[in-house]
């Protein structure tokens, strides 16, 4: 692989260019893997990428169906912080913010990681109690978030207007760590490397079938051919059910339609992020100068990645209510994410009925965050048959009512 | 927009008149039944990309739940039915089969 740097630059500069080489092959898969992974989104290639680094297992295919990054993974707005209730999820979802920080050198990859601070509003009584219990736990954690004024959030964030009538600002839980990074190069970035430690990532391939031998997977079919494997991760988000489907089980999963749009790009005018969850809203710039709003999920089963008209108002609504300034915007793009919700909208990363078989899904709306740390554990629980960090994640804690919920704490878009 | 005619007043609805309610035809279990079988009541679903059994509530009309079948991977719906409907009703398995050869009910 091509290492960059600004040498690079200057020296591509001097012949105009042309001898850049592609980020990743293209390669025609091979009849047999040590492991597959299904799902080239962030996730899936997290795990890839960590099951080389980490554990040694070079000998791996990444199958998907579209292109590489092309679902929720390119879909979602961005918004990384790791300020949860459960310990599980604390402990995961940090590492997986702190993996962030480091992230562009250890790729050789610029992901834009940003760590602007994120702000959640607290609007009613209720939510501002849930928040300073956050913020304790947090600090238990090791978790670094703190409670705020209403006269904070306004300096963090001086367009957003506090005395709203119907919810006004009482205050804030702020992780000054949090922020944001750029969706697309976290795939590219994951994939790149994959490919350069010999991976083959096998794109425009849709997985059929998957077949068993003795309770044990042995093989997927694809719409590429038959390609054996000694393990199998099954990483496809809002597919999710649908593959397993193929392996013959099911999973405590719903899939639903998520939205977010963008405005047209304006003066830079807010560098935080801002979440507003009691009115289901939240917001941030991006680089080039856009208001990236996402809103709250829609109820029913979707596959189609639209998503329900009222929701986009209900979202715009509440947030002109929250920052008047923006009313005259206008917006540019629209556009639908299939999200896979668990009961205690906590994630799976699990061993399966199916010996070797194991899946890694349920992030639902708050997944982009969750990338490094979730690829991490994936791997580790692949390669060695448990994890600390996924442990707890495990499919049976439905049967044993041991759930992690963060259904309160993350039942929002995000 | 979805619209979904409540078999009960019989208007035709749009969705932010109603609210979805998930899987439809759910066999209940309760204490004394085996923990897998608790499980799959509360938490396991079909999650169909395809045609989906589902109920949905006239929330803001006659407030009434009623079943409908409903392709998630199209939004075509195949109609609906009363909520009182023990199992899926004929009518709408041929209307589906008629459209669709190759489905079944799983
Ligand atoms: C609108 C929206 C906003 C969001 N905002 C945020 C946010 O601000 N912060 C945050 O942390 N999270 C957010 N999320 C959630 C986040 O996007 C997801 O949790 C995360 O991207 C999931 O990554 P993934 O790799 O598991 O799934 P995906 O990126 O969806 O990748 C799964 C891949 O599997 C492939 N696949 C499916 N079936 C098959 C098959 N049969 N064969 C081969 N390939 C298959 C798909 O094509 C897809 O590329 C948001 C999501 C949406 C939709
Ligand atoms: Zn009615």
């Amino acid at each position: 692989m091509r290492h960059y740097s600004v040498f690079a630059i200057v020296k591509e500069a001097l012949g105009y260019h042309q001898g850049w080489e592609r980020a990743w092959r293209n390669p025609t898969p091979k009849a047999h893997y040590d492991a597959i992974i299904i799902g080239a989104g962030g996730h899936g290639l997290a795990t890839a990428y960590y099951l080389g680094k980490n554990h040694g297992i070079t000998n791996v295919a990444v199958i998907e169906k579209g292109w590489l990054g092309g679902g929720n993974t390119g879909r979602n707005t961005t918004i990384i912080r790791s300020n949860y209730l459960q310990d599980p999820s604390a402990a995961i979802y940090e590492k997986s913010r702190s993996l962030y920080e480091t992230l562009s050198q250890d790729l050789n990859y610029n992901i834009m990681f940003s760590p602007r601070g994120v702000i959640m509003l607290a609007q009613t009584e209720h939510e501002k109690r849930g928040y300073l219990r956050t913020a304790h736990a947090n600090s238990l954690q090791g978790v670094e978030t703190r409670f705020i004024t209403p006269r904070e959030v306004k300096e963090l964030c001086p367009i957003i207007h506090l005395e709203g009538p119907r919810y006004p600002v009482l205050g804030g839980l702020w992780q000054a760590r949090g922020g944001t990074a750029r969706h697309d190069a976290v795939a590219w970035g994951y994939a790149r490397a994959c490919s350069a430690m010999g991976m083959d990532i096998i794109q425009q391939c849709e997985v059929t079938a998957i077949h068993r031998e003795n309770g044990a997977v042995s093989a997927i079919e694809t719409t590429k051919g038959r390609i054996g494997c000694n393990k199998l991760g099954i990483v496809v988000a809002g597919h999710s059910s649908h593959v397993a489907d193929m392996a013959g089980f099911r999973l405590p999963i719903e899939s639903v339609a998520l939205q977010a749009l963008v405005s047209e790009p304006i003066k830079p005018c807010m560098d935080v992020v801002v979440m507003a969850n009691t009115v289901h809203g939240y917001m941030s710039q991006s680089d080039k100068g856009e208001m990236v709003i996402g809103g709250g999920a829609d109820g029913y089963n979707n596959y189609t990645q639209r998503g329900s008209f009222q929701h986009i108002e209900e979202t715009v609504r509440a947030l002109v209510e929250t920052f008047p300034m923006i009313s005259r915007l206008k917006m540019l793009r629209q556009w639908g994410g299939i999200v896979d919700m668990t009961g205690d909208r906590s994630p799976i990363i699990s061993k399966t009925p199916v010996e070797n078989c194991f899946i890694n899904c349920g992030w639902g709306t708050g997944g982009f965050k969750a990338i490094p740390g979730s690829g991490w554990a994936m791997a580790e629980l692949m390669a060695k048959g448990h994890s600390p960090l996924a442990d707890e994640f495990g499919l049976n804690r439905f049967r044993e009512g041991r759930f992690i919920d963060e259904s309160v704490a993350a039942g929002v878009a995000h | 927009m979805l619209l979904l005619t409540c078999p009960y007043c019989g208007v035709s609805a749009d969705e932010t008149e109603l609210s979805p309610g998930g899987e439809a035809h759910l066999k209940r279990f309760g204490p004394g039944s085996s923990d897998e079988d608790f499980e799959g009541y509360l938490f396991m679903r079909h999650n169909q990309k395809g045609v989906h059994f589902e109920r949905w509530r006239h929330t803001y009309g006659c407030g009434k739940w009623f079943l409908a079948a409903r392709c998630t991977a199209t939004l075509e719906v195949f109609g609906t039915y009363s909520a009182q409907t023990p199992e899926h009703p004929k009518e709408i398995i041929a209307k589906i089969q008629a459209k669709r050869s190759d489905w079944s009910l799983t």
